[in-house]
């Protein structure tokens, strides 16, 4: 996907170009025809807005700033499609997101690491398909444990117990004494609140022998001699990235394929079914209570691979900052945005939320910062007292991060009340096979 | 599912987890006897003094009160309102700030500059010795701080509700919920915005702060007194509105039966704004005490709290305002005798826990769904 589109920016695509004046009616219009196409539009949309705020800066923070903004992108729009497929199409109002995707990248990580406690927490050892499998595995078990009895419950309790075994979860990996235990009994440690290193990027080891700088591999030769510093002169590491965003947005296609087939099967058809009305679903003597534990284990699953991929490929894990139940409401709030139970929606929900609401607000911020000249306020009280309103702004765009919060708690409330299907919110599969809507005319086929 | 089983099936399943957890519990009362009388008896038993066990039931005590007092909002507006209120938590914080704002105004005034004062110490560089703020020392900025952290957060409460949840009042209690987590966020972060993000010491330290009672022969750190008379003050009043006045009985009549209650011609958006201002009241009143508790004060400790109340409303059955207190009580003293047995690290995580049991085995609340009688 973001191999397709140069990251060149300026180039521009012909359907953006053809209907400048209303951008919106022009990008709805192209959501009706090509889901692909309204991806890739958002996200040269977004590749235009980057380059005018780093142009000035040359061709690497422009390429350096798009990748950091496609890979947020990829990563939630990943994680709000497992999560899609768990509340969209079934309806399981899971919180725990983030304590699924910590098990996930820390299982991959404790069977990966070495075994050598030299390096930090000792693992296992074992090659890295190997974590990834056990990694998915363990979010699935630890999925099906919380399923079996909680999804007997009401929606909000549902909500709550996944919200607890998600802090209970990081309160394990944070644990020293955790820590410790696992180290007594199976030789392997979690690092506690120091967090955990994770393994070398295969990506990497693709452009550099053994992933150590300064000896590229043939292909990394190949590949910074056009673009690198003796070429175009962008980094190597921001190519490397560039090259693992290629593999995020195969994944990105992989989980919209499966999921799509998923929905489209028999199997999805009941998922909807329970979602839209559990009652008649179980009248019809569907077994209401597997098949949503079943979506549910797929949908952990999914979420431990997304972990993976996403703070896997961070370099160092730690359960504080990063998962934290905030983050579980960062993905619903891509999912909300795209519109529950749509797939594309929870792509382009991922991308927005990343780019317009998450990164967004940050990089305007600092870049406004810039042209106020004035010192800032050490603090709110300051900044009121001094009874200058430039200060103020000083102040507030010094402190960018706690209005942008504010701002996200506008946007889903906004959307709760004006929008609550989300952009694509029209596009909700419906749970029948045939369209309903329209009505065969004439009855003489009842004889 | 769960609308046409019979209860004897729902409780021949449940029975094996009924008796998982009874046996669990027996067997830690065993071990704790053990450990009282200092009897080592291979994995169980070991050494515990009964001065210790005394001290964390007590802190327990004072946390629940705490926990349970912020959970009477949260039960209440689960009731009548019907959905689960994700933002209470930073109600807690707002009370907090804003609450310890007038106090230091009081305690510090003169002193110490008034931006300094009013932002918590925010701006500024007094430091809590400075202010001076404590309950044996300036007892009147103390009090004023806890009545002013009631009213500002009824006032934000009710604001939160016009604003963010009465156009929504006959939507699905799951979109509300979500539009909860907004106005959390919102709250938030104003509050990192206005107050800064940093964690302070509030309470300044004045010699001999613990008051002992002589024939008694056990001394109480005069804070830790202060929060119970206060809950339980509170509570007391909470008790006597809901059974006395005719505003309470409608809040009940509401909660029991909304419909019903709509019939009988019950004014129901005066209930829910009669719930909003005495839930949100009692919310900044909790988060107050609990920094008098803890000494220091941080923008998202309340956020942080959420869960622990949710735990305590969970377990006393929600919707149930004495339910919340119990529960209350419940999770604060889980959350501090379980370091008998498990490393510091897990007690909230064990608290957590017990309302993950709770709620896949009894999910109507320990005294079985009374609703708010």
């Amino acid at each position: 996907m973001s191999d397709a589109s140069p990251p060149s920016g300026e180039g521009g695509s012909p359907a953006d170009g053809s209907a400048p004046e209303s951008a919106t009616a022009a990008l709805i219009d192209a959501a009706r025809r090509s889901d692909l196409g309204l991806v890739l539009g958002t996200l040269l949309l977004v590749y235009l807005a980057a380059t005018l705020l780093t142009f000035t800066d040359g061709l690497n923070s422009v390429v350096g700033l798009m990748r950091t903004l496609t890979f947020l992108g990829l990563v939630y729009a990943l994680a709000a499609l497992a999560l899609n497929l768990q509340w969209g199409y079934a309806g399981l109002f899971n919180i725990g997101v983030a304590g699924f995707m910590a098990l996930g990248v820390y299982t991959m990580g404790i069977v990966v690491r070495s075994p050598d406690p030299a390096f930090g927490p000792p693992g296992f050892g074992l090659p890295l398909p190997v974590g990834i499998v056990a990694g998915m595995l363990m979010a699935a078990v630890v999925g099906l444990l919380a399923a079996l009895p909680a999804l007997r419950l009401k929606a909000d309790y549902l909500a709550i117990v996944t919200l607890g075994i998600s802090e209970i979860i990081r309160l394990f990996l944070q644990s020293s004494a955790f820590d410790t235990f696992l180290r007594d009994t199976l030789g392997v440690g979690t690092g506690g609140g120091r967090g955990m290193g994770m393994p070398q990027n295969p990506i990497r080891e693709l452009f550099l022998v053994d992933g150590q700088a300064g000896t590229p591999t043939a292909l990394g030769d190949l590949i910074f001699g056009v673009f690198g510093e003796s070429g175009l002169g962008i980094s190597n590491t921001i190519l490397i990235d560039w090259a693992y965003i290629a593999v995020l947005a195969a994944f990105v296609i992989g989980f919209y394929v499966l999921l799509e087939r998923l929905g489209r099967s028999p199997f999805g058809r009941l998922l909807k079914a329970i979602r839209e009305d559990e009652l008649v679903a179980d009248s019809l003597g569907k077994n209401v209570d597997l098949i949503k534990i079943k979506v549910f284990v797929i949908g952990c699953a999914l979420m431990g691979l997304a972990g993976i991929l996403w703070f896997g490929s961070q370099g160092n894990v730690s359960p504080t900052p990063q998962f934290m139940p905030v983050l579980t409401f960062y993905v619903f709030i891509a999912v909300i945005i795209g519109g529950s139970g749509s797939n594309t929606g929870a792509v382009l929900g991922g991308i927005v939320f990343a780019t317009v609401l998450f990164e967004g607000p940050r990089r305007i911020g600092s870049s406004l910062r810039d042209v106020i000249d004035a010192e800032t306020p050490p603090s709110f009280g300051d900044a009121l007292v001094s009874l200058d309103p430039t200060a103020f702004l000083a102040y507030a765009t010094d402190n960018i991060a706690p209005l942008q919060f504010v701002f996200l708690g506008l946007i889903l409330v906004f959307i709760m009340h004006r929008r609550p299907d989300g952009i694509l919110g029209d596009r909700i599969e419906t749970a029948a096979a045939v369209d309903l809507s329209e009505r065969p005319s004439g009855g003489e086929t009842d004889e | 599912m769960g609308t046409t089983e019979s209860s004897i099936v729902d409780s021949a399943r449940a029975r094996p987890g009924l008796l998982l957890v009874a046996l669990l519990g027996g067997l830690l009362l065993v071990d704790l006897a053990a450990k009282l009388a200092g009897v080592d008896l291979g994995p169980i038993g070991g050494a515990l003094s009964a001065d210790r066990l005394g001290s964390n039931l007590w802190s327990g005590v004072v946390i629940g009160l705490v926990i349970g007092l912020a959970g009477i909002g949260l039960s209440m507006t689960y009731s009548i309102l019907s959905f689960a209120n994700f933002s209470h938590g930073d109600l807690l914080s707002t009370g907090a700030f804003t609450g310890w704002g007038v106090a230091f105004l009081i305690a510090g005034f003169g002193d110490v500059p008034l931006r300094a004062l009013l932002t918590v110490g925010d701006a500024g560089s007094a430091t809590p010795g400075d202010i001076g703020a404590h309950v044996l020392s300036t007892p009147l900025a103390i009090l004023v701080g806890l009545l002013a952290a009631f009213a500002v957060t009824a006032v934000v409460a009710l604001a939160l509700d016009r604003a963010f949840y009465k156009p929504m009042r006959d939507r699905d209690g799951i979109s509300i919920l979500i539009a909860s987590i907004g106005a959390a966020l919102i709250v938030r972060y104003v509050i990192q915005f206005v107050y800064g993000s940093d964690r302070r010491g509030v309470t300044a330290s004045v010699e001999a702060s613990n008051l002992a009672f002589g024939p008694l022969g056990i001394s109480v750190n005069a804070h830790d007194l202060t929060i119970a008379v206060a809950a339980l003050g509170l509570m007391l009043a909470m008790h006597f509105m809901l059974q006395r006045t005719k505003l309470g009985t409608a809040m009940r009549a509401m909660a029991d039966n909304k419909d019903l209650a709509l019939v009988t011609g019950i004014p129901a958006e005066r209930v829910v704004t009669a719930t909003w201002i005495i839930g949100g009241g009692l919310a900044g009143a909790s988060g107050y005490l609990y920094v008098l508790l803890r000494g220091t004060i941080q923008f998202d400790f309340g956020w942080l709290l959420l869960l622990l109340i949710f735990a305590a409303v969970i377990l006393g059955g929600i919707g149930s305002v004495y339910g919340a207190i119990a529960g209350g009580l419940v999770i604060g003293i889980v959350f501090t005798t379980s370091t008998i047995w498990i490393p510091s690290d897990f007690n909230e995580a064990a608290a957590f826990a017990v309302m993950i049991v709770m709620l896949l085995l009894r999910p109507e609340g320990l005294f079985g769904g009374v609703s708010t009688a």
